[in-house]
């Protein structure tokens, strides 16, 4: 089995890019390949806590736990985070925090890496 | 021992979305991600600016000035200073009638060695296919 990396960009709201990314995460884990996901810039509004569930705007926390607590690796850069308010305290349970060098490293050794850049 | 070669592909001006900035820092950051590999193992990064891109390494950029940030042409000066690869691509400079003239290339004031390199596309075609992965922003 594989390793797969993904890098996603995009916000939570207002793209379904970060649904995407879920959505292959979880088709990519039932095949049994591993994957990272990391969530830079906007994307970092998918670890914050607490998400509300709305029909109009995409919700993925419950997905995402689903998916954590089934081997998903998920981390956030710690910098865009913190630039926008999403601090440590707020911080969906299981999601990590690093710099960008975590990206890079977990690009070292991937498969395959897809990189969904912002809007 | 290995080596992973990415690719940082930059095709969006600068300022009005992160992309740009992102690519840099990320870029960056190849600096610092032994930390989460073995002895040996190294992860090296390439930057290209294409189309809309090549906008982002216009030099006298005023950002400091204007939004008390710091620009992306002093992201490009630091690519330069950690000696990473900066291609640009010289068709989509001359579309919008700009010459070497008008963009970074050195940064002697930051202490680099290296310098922007103004390239034919077909170069920056070449590196891609060169590299492992290829991050697009």
């Amino acid at each position: 089995m594989g390793k797969l990396t993904i890098g996603c960009f995009a916000s939570l709201v207002g793209s379904t890019n970060l649904d995407f990314a879920v959505k292959l995460s979880a088709a990519a884990m039932e095949k049994g390949h591993k994957v990272d996901l990391w969530v830079s810039g906007n994307g970092t509004m998918i670890s914050i806590k607490d998400q509300r569930a709305f029909k109009d705007y995409s919700s993925l926390e419950k997905p995402l736990k689903e998916l954590m607590a089934k081997g998903l690796n998920v981390t956030a850069c710690e910098a865009c985070a913190e630039s926008r308010g999403y601090h440590h305290d707020n911080t969906l349970e299981g999601v990590k925090r690093f710099s960008m060098d975590w990206y890079l490293g977990s690009c070292f050794d991937a498969d395959r890496v897809l990189h969904i850049g912002g809007e | 021992m290995a080596t992973t070669k990415l690719g940082f592909v930059v095709t969006r001006p600068g300022y009005k979305s992160e992309n740009p900035k992102l690519a840099l820092t990320h870029a960056i950051a190849s600096q610092s991600v032994e930390i989460y590999l073995k002895d040996g193992d190294i992860v090296t990064a390439d930057i290209a600016f294409i189309g809309d891109g090549v906008l982002n390494c216009i030099k006298g950029q005023k950002a400091v000035e204007n939004y008390d940030l710091n620009s992306t042409e002093s992201h490009v000066k630091m690519a330069l200073l950690l000696d990473l690869n900066v291609l640009v691509c010289k068709e989509d400079l001359e579309r919008f009638g700009m010459t070497e003239s008008d963009i970074v290339i050195d940064a002697p004031e930051f202490g680099a060695d290296m310098e922007v390199k103004v390239v034919p596309y077909s170069e920056i075609s070449q590196m891609m296919e060169e590299m492992n992965h290829l991050l697009f922003f």
